[in-house]
């Protein structure tokens, strides 16, 4: 093992131009995976933040008592997909209204707002079907007059949703194979460039085994450079982004940056791995 | 030790290289394998190290059989072997050591032993002090023996040589020759391809003659046959 490991360095610094090329190749292809991944775990994040909004408003009499409300509240939030159902009162919805349409504030009088529970739902529970199921549930409740929840909005929205999901997946499943061939040739050229070498290993005895062990080691290495230096890219990449266009974004957290890193390494092992293996089948 | 039997090599491209040929080679025995280009004589190496097997017929390599051989066990049998080439195939960017460390090192022989074996074979082939030179400053007898270190660094029973005086001057020849010689008189067995009609002359040693893919003269057989009409 250290004698591979001693190897692996060692290409390194007997072609630190091939070496840099590679890391840099691979560093690039990742870049592009990584810029794609950041975009769609922005319009991931952005639709969570609409998700958190979707609502469903129960309206109850306007002479019902206070007590009923929060009975009712009581009930509502008992249902394991709703996270909070809170009692809103004709002050409350006045107030309310008043702030979200500000240039009609005088217009509103709080006999015109009528009290309802505001209910919303846990992530997870919050696609269009199980909206309506809850809909239906709390509309069947003694006191409730109407419930209103934006159907149509919350089917659009969800639609939007899976767009994006099956879209991204598959543009990302097309940059990770681009990137993987890309990767392959690169190590291919490692490969073919100590071909001599790989030739004589095998003249006096070496083992496949013992041949293949330095470029696995050399890819994993070149992937985790690469891979580093693709998420520092995108980094970049996205504070640029973010000062000229001057919105917000998420960045990938530390799981998920490392998971990219050991992704560019595990690609480098295994364009590695297809690379050296169709060598020695070939000589 | 090594023996052909009825070998015969079609290569799928350029056609038949060797056609039936038969002999043996005993323990220790030095042995030229002389004929033209193209006559089949590196054919006869590159089965003998299991690099080819043959169309038809076998070849047994210390107890090794080409007709059986699982392709792992063959990095075990070259570790039995020393090869030598007409182009010495060194490390341009490794010393003279570190070439020959190289041979150790793939058969994962542990660090500690590395040097004293290394000294131990530049000196064998008179380069003791020129351990930290890289091939380019060496001249091309030096190289050869460095080649020659590294085949011998893992103590096989068998050199096996393709042309390896072929890119040399004659006094380069003459000095690996009597490498060989000496390598040959500590035990080892030699088998050297040469075209160097001149060289297989001027010694006793055997000379096996190869037309044409043929086997067309042996002298060791022509040895007995002698005897047997005397």
């Amino acid at each position: 093992m250290t004698v591979s490991f001693r190897t692996a360095i060692s290409a390194f610094r007997r072609s630190p131009l091939l070496s840099a090329l590679s890391v840099t190749t691979i560093a690039f292809s990742l870049f592009a995976f990584g810029l794609f991944g950041l975009v769609a775990l922005n319009i991931r994040a952005a639709l969570q933040r609409v998700e958190e909004r979707v609502e469903i408003r129960a309206f109850v009499a306007d002479n019902a008592a206070v007590e009923r409300m929060v009975s009712l509240s009581e009930e509502i939030g008992g249902y394991p997909e709703v996270q909070t159902a809170d009692v809103i009162t004709q002050e409350q919805a006045l107030a309310r209204a008043r702030k979200e349409l500000g240039e009609f504030k005088d217009v509103f009088e709080s006999q015109f707002m009528p009290q309802s529970v505001d209910i919303k739902l846990k992530p997870g529970h919050r696609d269009p079907a199980n909206v309506r199921a809850v809909a239906d549930r709390v509309r069947a409740l003694e006191g409730v007059e109407d419930v209103r929840f934006g159907e149509e909005w919350i089917t659009q929205l969800y639609r939007l949703r899976n767009i994006a999901g099956v879209a991204g997946a598959t543009l990302g499943l097309a940059f990770a194979v681009v990137a993987m061939i890309i990767i392959g040739a690169t190590i291919r050229m490692a490969v073919l460039a100590r071909s001599k070498e790989i030739s004589i290993m095998r003249l006096v005895g070496a083992t496949n085994g013992f041949i293949r062990r330095p470029f696995l080691i050399e890819g994993f290495l070149k992937g985790v450079l690469g891979g580093a230096l693709a998420l520092t890219l995108t980094w970049i990449a996205m504070r640029v982004l973010e000062r000229y266009l001057n919105f917000e974004t998420t960045f990938f957290d530390g799981h998920l940056a490392m998971l990219g890193i050991l992704f560019g390494a595990l690609l480098g092992l295994l364009g590695s791995a297809v690379s050296v293996g169709r060598h020695l089948r070939r000589v | 030790m090594i023996r052909l039997d009825k070998v015969t090599k079609i290569y799928p491209r350029s056609g038949p290289a060797l056609r039936e040929v038969s002999l043996r080679i005993a323990k220790g025995e030095f042995a030229f394998l002389t004929g033209p280009s193209g006559a089949g004589k590196s054919t006869i190496l590159k089965l003998v190290y299991m690099d080819e097997r043959p169309t038809t017929g076998n070849i047994r390599v210390s107890g090794y059989n080409s007709r059986d051989i699982k392709r792992r066990e063959i990095p075990k049998l070259r570790r039995r072997l020393g090869i030598v080439f007409q182009d010495f195939r060194l490390l341009e960017d490794r010393t003279a050591e570190a070439n020959v460390a190289f041979a150790l090192e793939v058969t994962g022989a542990p660090r500690s032993t590395i040097p004293g074996k290394v000294n131990r074979v530049l000196s064998q082939v008179g380069l003791a002090s020129k351990g930290t030179a890289y091939p380019r400053e060496l001249s091309g007898g030096e190289q050869q023996r460095v080649a020659i270190a590294r085949a011998l660094v893992n103590d096989p029973f068998v050199l096996i040589a393709d042309e390896p005086t072929g890119n040399l001057d004659d006094r380069a020849t003459r000095g690996i020759f009597q490498l060989l010689r000496e390598i040959n008189a500590s035990g080892t067995a030699v088998i050297m391809a040469t075209h160097d009609l001149e060289l297989v002359r001027r010694s006793d040693y055997r000379t096996i003659e190869l037309n044409h893919g043929e086997l067309v003269f042996d002298s060791a057989e022509a040895a007995k046959a002698a005897v047997e009409v005397e």
